[in-house]
């Protein structure tokens, strides 16, 4: 017996990443253009007044992590919710469906391809980060492995947000109202340690934190908590997702009437 | 012929609480074409559904090419197609990228010949680096149909195959599903074009909610169940049906112009009694102007069918 298909997790991955490079000027482009606009406003206009005493690094090269999570993070669940949803209201998920694939396939195939539009979306990112502001990388190997993983994370969030969601507005209001603001309450452009009580202990209970945390420290080899609590934390995120689809394609919910 | 799906006892019931499927049998042969009849809401597409994995069954059975359909899904899945009822796919996609995908999807590695051959069969070979959303309707149809054929299935689930498509455009691809039967492959149709099982099917099952009430050889059915009708317009008036006719099933109009006969069992036996009637209308001395004749369609059958199941 098959127990796994790889041509056709390869002929569903290459199509999602065929259908971004088709759209490439709203799927790369635009999230390029917005973080750019970032670095400029943030790093390049304000950054250069900023006191760097708290983060030991100087404001610019400080929210580039966190820059880097924002887009990572909204591109992925953006991706993987879209990659599945488009089928569900097409009608064409028929095919999917009735094809010899299972969990693992159509996973490898859907998440893989949207963690892979949003790893090629870092390197574009980080490449021109490098015009407006001087960062350096400490730990490389560990940033691109916690990218892949947050990235991997997140498209699978996204997926499962592909499945249940019903309509273009709900596909859009976890993003909007969920993922946007964590990630900004998250520490994106500021240290934790800049709160005052209780909004630290606040800010402890957002995922965001230790995610663009984690982040940090691969960059600058300091963050506000030790890097294995963000490993954790995404570790457990990821694993209550693929639990969830796992759950999903054995029960149908949502996929099988 | 030998068996290539069975299914035993197949339930659907809905969360809704509606139950599409009670409990259907069904066997269908290799190598034929089996047409699915039914109105609306009848549970074909439900039928289908639970085949080829849309649709979670409740209860019941199913065995494809001699293989329980629950353990051995990956392989058997592989050797099946569908051709769904809705034009549901990429339209941005290019013709020839969407049928590879399909190849792919299903396991197959690329197979540029393979594809080129079923494009050309399909008349869409000229349009193959065409978005399928500028092709037409007919052609947009005839792009699910390759799609469906590119992991060359043994069987091959058509779920009204040529709804909304015009009249050359059905005939052509009436020509198409036989061609695809003389090469081997079983084909299951629904449709709502009697005509369309009259002309192609093999076997017909009527299905109506949720249950399957009959299966039966197309030929054997007309013969069973086929009847002609004939109409004689009379030159004058009469009060009741002339006596030479008793023996025949004929019928007089209330104004009295026109003898009906109806009977036969679509094999011939209706045509001669039309001749005899005729024979004995003459030998009577009685006259008639025109003579309309018909035999009943499977369409005739099938309403009588549903109007009896209804009754």
């Amino acid at each position: 017996m098959i127990a796994f298909n790889a041509r056709s997790t390869w002929t569903i991955y290459k199509r999602e990443v065929m259908r971004a490079m088709r759209t490439a000027m709203q799927s790369i482009l635009g999230p390029v253009l917005t973080t750019v606009l970032y670095f400029v406003v943030f790093g390049a206009a304000i950054g250069g007044r900023m006191d760097s005493g708290v983060t030991g690094v100087n404001y610019g090269a400080f929210i580039v992590p966190g820059l880097l999570l924002l887009t990572i993070l909204g591109e992925s669940v953006s991706n993987g919710s879209f990659g599945i949803y488009m089928p569900r209201f097409t009608g064409a998920i028929y095919e999917l469906l009735s094809a010899p694939v299972g969990v693992a396939e159509t996973l490898i195939g859907f998440v893989g391809a949207a963690a892979t539009k949003s790893l090629i979306l870092a390197a574009i990112i980080l490449g021109t980060a490098t015009f407006f502001v001087d960062y350096t990388i400490v730990h490389p190997f560990y940033a691109l492995g916690f990218i892949l993983l947050v990235s991997a994370t997140f498209s699978l969030f996204g997926f499962i947000l592909g499945i249940w969601a019903d309509s273009f507005e709900k596909l859009g209001i976890v993003p909007v109202l969920f993922v946007v603001p964590l990630t900004f309450l998250g520490g994106t452009f500021y240290s934790i340690q800049m709160l005052p009580e209780p909004w630290r202990s606040v800010a402890m209970v957002n995922p965001v934190v230790y995610l663009v945390n984690g982040l940090r420290w691969c960059f600058y080899g300091r963050s506000d908590f030790p890097i294995g609590i963000s490993l954790v934390m995404t570790l457990a995120f990821l694993a209550l997702c693929v639990g969830f689809i796992a759950w999903i394609f054995r029960t149908g919910w949502r996929l099988r009437a | 012929m030998d068996s290539i799906l069975e299914i035993k006892g197949l339930t659907k019931t809905y969360d809704s609480g509606f139950t599409a499927l009670h409990g259907v049998d069904l066997s269908i042969k290799r190598g034929e074409i089996f047409a699915l009849l039914g109105p609306n809401g009848a549970g074909k597409t439900t039928l289908i559904g639970a085949v080829c994995g849309l649709v979670r069954p409740t209860g019941g059975s199913m065995t494809a090419f001699g293989e329980d359909m629950g353990r051995h899904w990956r392989r058997l899945r592989a050797r099946i197609g569908l051709v769904p009822q809705e034009l549901a796919t990429d339209m941005f996609e290019t013709v020839i990228h969407s049928v590879n995908y399909s190849r792919g999807l299903f396991g197959l590695a690329p197979d540029a010949a393979r594809v080129e051959e079923i494009l050309k069969a399909l008349s869409l070979w000229d349009k193959r680096n065409d978005q399928i959303r500028a092709l037409s309707g007919g052609m947009k149809r005839r792009v699910l149909i390759a799609k469906a054929l590119a992991h060359e299935p043994e069987l091959l689930f058509l779920d009204e195959p040529t709804a909304g498509v015009d009249v050359e455009l059905r005939r052509d691809m009436w020509a198409q599903i036989s061609l695809l039967r003389d090469r081997g492959t079983t084909i299951i149709l629904t449709t709502h074009y009697i005509e369309e099982a009259e002309e192609m099917a093999d076997r017909v099952g009527i299905i109506q909610g949720g249950r399957i009430r009959m299966v039966e050889e197309t030929r054997a059915l007309m013969k069973r169940l086929g009847r002609t009708e004939a109409h004689f317009a009379l030159g004058a008036p009469l009060a009741a049906v002339p006596e030479v006719l008793s023996g025949l099933n004929v019928s007089l109009s209330e104004d009295g112009l026109e003898l009906v006969y109806r009977g036969g069992d679509g094999s011939g036996r209706g045509k001669a009694e039309v001749a005899e009637v005729t024979k004995r209308l003459a030998g009577a001395g009685i006259d008639y102007t025109a003579i309309d004749i018909r035999e009943s369609s499977l369409e005739d059958i099938f309403v009588d069918l549903l109007e009896g199941a209804a009754a």
